[in-house]
């Protein structure tokens, strides 16, 4: 449809059935309604095949009093009911609407562990965190994957590359706790850099939370080491991607006509090629995104950093199930969530792809 | 004879074009040869020598010795089969399901079409080391093959949507036509045609399954959820680890043998999997 229509199209009154059809086309809210669908089968997903694996939780528990405080059945049953906070009497399909009216308001349940916390203030506690320091690590990774990449686009071939090139495939090869452990290994022990025992933690004990420098400086000096590790084991994929995709820019004809019309070399960079080249690579930082929070427990657990990631591995260990639940219930809602936010920035920067 | 020297000359020269996935290659045939052949040889040291502990490599410990004074290197030697077998099943697993299903989505089209894409975005937005940990906590992984099923059915969508796009491009051209002009048949035209043409996605990404389920499995046992017994290099970092050996300098050897280890066969493959690109997609080669 072209801009000319559409134009005329505003200027006269819509009828509603119009104006829903209007809507029902317009992508960020299809995106939306989409995300939206993700999350609801996603939730329903996991909360069946938490229930229906082959150990239920709730029936190890009833086991675990019978066998070993001589629990009559009923009560044990009756125990095991009150901690899980639900009734075993009722049908599945009864609990799940039940599960399903607790989210929609926002309850998580509470933790079996920490007896009557509720799972949504643990995690409110320990997410930040995790997402302050993937969410500065991508950022960094990012911005420095695209500048190096279009380094070695513009000087492919020559030394500089094969270099950055070699380096970018051996970071993005080894996993990243790996490389965590190599830090800690080297740098922190071996060579004494860095005062790890030190940097443990999301911050110092004591630091009062708030927007002063001293907080700030804390909060960066203790996420150095995750930081780090995010940085090197994404940096690399984002190179290559950007080396790539900035080769098959420098071959479009808006180039070329930009190097006609004797534009500076500058502006033809960063408006013309860096611009067009990096397009593609707003999608992938959506799956980078979801990859990231995701592999969160191993670096987390590796550098003792209280984030999301490291509460998952405490509620696994305690076999808080509630929590586990919750929290990998919050991841995936961040994934999910990264993905629409991906796929509206991607619409939002190429305009090409919401006409369709 | 002289054409099986030419062919095994271009092979040859195939293979080696890319330096850096011919060192791949090798590298992936040594840990194969190692973690198969490698335990007949070398005989695992379980004997605990107080008066050795944390020595560093020497002629008789070419890595030098762990925490109660035994050999690294048998150690090393010894935990390469599971990850191995792990990583070459579960890459196995997802690649079958991922033709099979990218091949009947494309073919089949309507309502299955997208009930298998819509069933691969969701498999695709789980995410996959969480979801790994917490059935972790639910189910006993302690065989390999129950992981390496786990791993292979969750690492399957991304595969499935390249081989069904491959498969709608593929069966509209040319050459598919003009074979089926000439009635070669369905099994010729799949087997002869298509198949060929699918083999860079296909290898390609049964080396992404099986690094991604190294990682993963690796991941689960260093965090102690999966209880595997025996000698892996997971169990060996896990060990390493919780002994504290990351905060001496002699243990140096103790815990870096296992990273290196993994390290190292996770790199090999990567570059075979560039080296195969090449091998499968002659468009990538600039000679040959």
């Amino acid at each position: 449809m072209s801009t000319v229509t559409l134009a005329r199209e505003g200027l006269t009154r819509l009828s509603p059935g119009a104006w829903l059809r209007r809507l029902a086309r317009n992508y960020v809210l299809r995106r939306f309604l989409v995300a939206l669908a993700k999350i609801y089968v996603v939730v329903t997903l996991t909360f069946f095949i938490v229930r229906l694996m082959p150990t239920n939780p709730i029936e190890a528990y009833i086991n675990e009093l019978i066998d070993q405080y001589g629990f009559t059945y009923q009560e044990a049953r009756d125990q095991a009911a009150a901690l899980f906070g639900l009734d075993l009497d009722t049908p599945l399909w009864q609990q799940y609407l039940q599960y399903m009216g607790q989210l929609i308001r926002g309850d998580l349940g509470t933790s079996y562990r920490s007896k009557g916390t509720p799972v949504s203030a643990m995690i409110a506690k320990f997410l930040p965190w995790t997402l302050f320091s993937v969410g500065v690590s991508l950022l960094i990774s990012f911005t420095l994957g695209i500048l190096l990449g279009m380094v070695m686009a513009y000087r492919r071939e020559s030394l500089l590359d094969h270099v950055l090139s070699a380096l970018a495939s051996i970071l993005t090869a080894i996993p990243n706790y790996l490389v965590g452990m190599m830090i800690l290994v080297f740098l922190g022990v071996q060579w004494k850099v860095f005062p790890i025992t030190q940097m443990r933690g999301a911050m110092s004990p004591g630091m009062k939370p708030g927007f002063t420098w001293e907080f700030i400086k804390d909060i960066f000096y203790h996420a150095t080491l995750p930081i780090m590790t995010y940085v090197l084991t994404t940096v690399g994929s984002w190179m290559l991607a950007m080396k790539s995709s900035t080769i098959s820019t420098l071959g479009e004809d808006y180039v070329m006509v930009a190097k006609a019309r004797g534009l500076p070399e500058r502006r033809i960079v960063t408006a013309y090629v860096g611009r067009n080249a990096s397009l593609p690579l707003f999608t992938q930082l959506a799956i980078s995104i979801g990859f990231v929070v995701g592999g969160s427990a191993l670096i987390e657990f590796i550098f003792v950093y209280q984030g999301i990631g490291q509460l998952l591995l405490n509620s696994i260990n305690y076999r808080d199930y509630p929590v586990m639940q919750g929290v990998f219930l919050v991841i995936t809602v961040a994934v999910i969530l990264a993905n629409f936010l991906a796929d509206f920035v991607y619409s939002w920067l190429d305009p090409r792809i919401r006409i369709q | 004879m002289e054409t099986v020297s030419l062919s095994l000359k271009r092979t040859w020269r195939l293979l080696t074009y890319n330096k850096m996935g011919f060192l791949g290659l090798l590298g992936v045939l040594f840990f194969i040869l190692m973690s198969f052949v490698g335990p007949y040889v070398v005989p695992l040291d379980t004997q605990t020598k107080v008066d050795k502990i944390y020595q560093p490599p020497s002629m008789e410990f070419w890595l030098g010795t762990d925490s109660e004074g035994r050999d690294i290197f048998s150690q090393i030697v010894h935990g390469g089969k599971d990850v191995l077998m792990v990583a070459f099943l579960a890459g196995f697993i997802s690649t079958a399901i991922a033709v099979i299903l990218g091949s009947l989505s494309a073919l089949a089209g309507g309502w299955v079409d997208n009930a298998i894409m819509a069933l691969a975005d969701i498999v695709l937005t789980i995410p996959q080391f969480p979801l790994l940990a917490v059935l972790a906590g639910l189910v006993k992984f302690n065989n390999i093959t129950l992981l390496a099923v786990i791993l292979g059915v969750l690492s399957w969508p991304s595969l499935t949507r390249a081989i069904r796009a491959q498969v709608l491009s593929l069966r509209e051209r040319e050459f598919v036509e003009a074979a089926r002009a000439l009635d070669l048949g369905t099994r010729h035209i799949i087997l002869r045609e298509i198949m060929p043409n699918m083999m860079s996605y296909i290898a390609i990404n049964l080396i992404f399954a099986m690094t991604s389920a190294i990682y993963a499995q690796v991941g689960l046992v260093f965090l102690g959820l999966v209880p595997f017994s025996g000698q892996n290099w997971g169990v060996m970092l896990s060990l390493a680890w919780t002994r504290g050996a990351i905060f001496y300098k002699d243990s140096i050897w103790y815990i870096m043998s296992p990273v290196a280890a993994i390290a190292l066969f996770q790199l090999a493959l990567v570059s075979l999997s560039r080296l195969l690109e090449e091998i499968f997609n002659p468009r990538l080669r600039t000679s040959v």
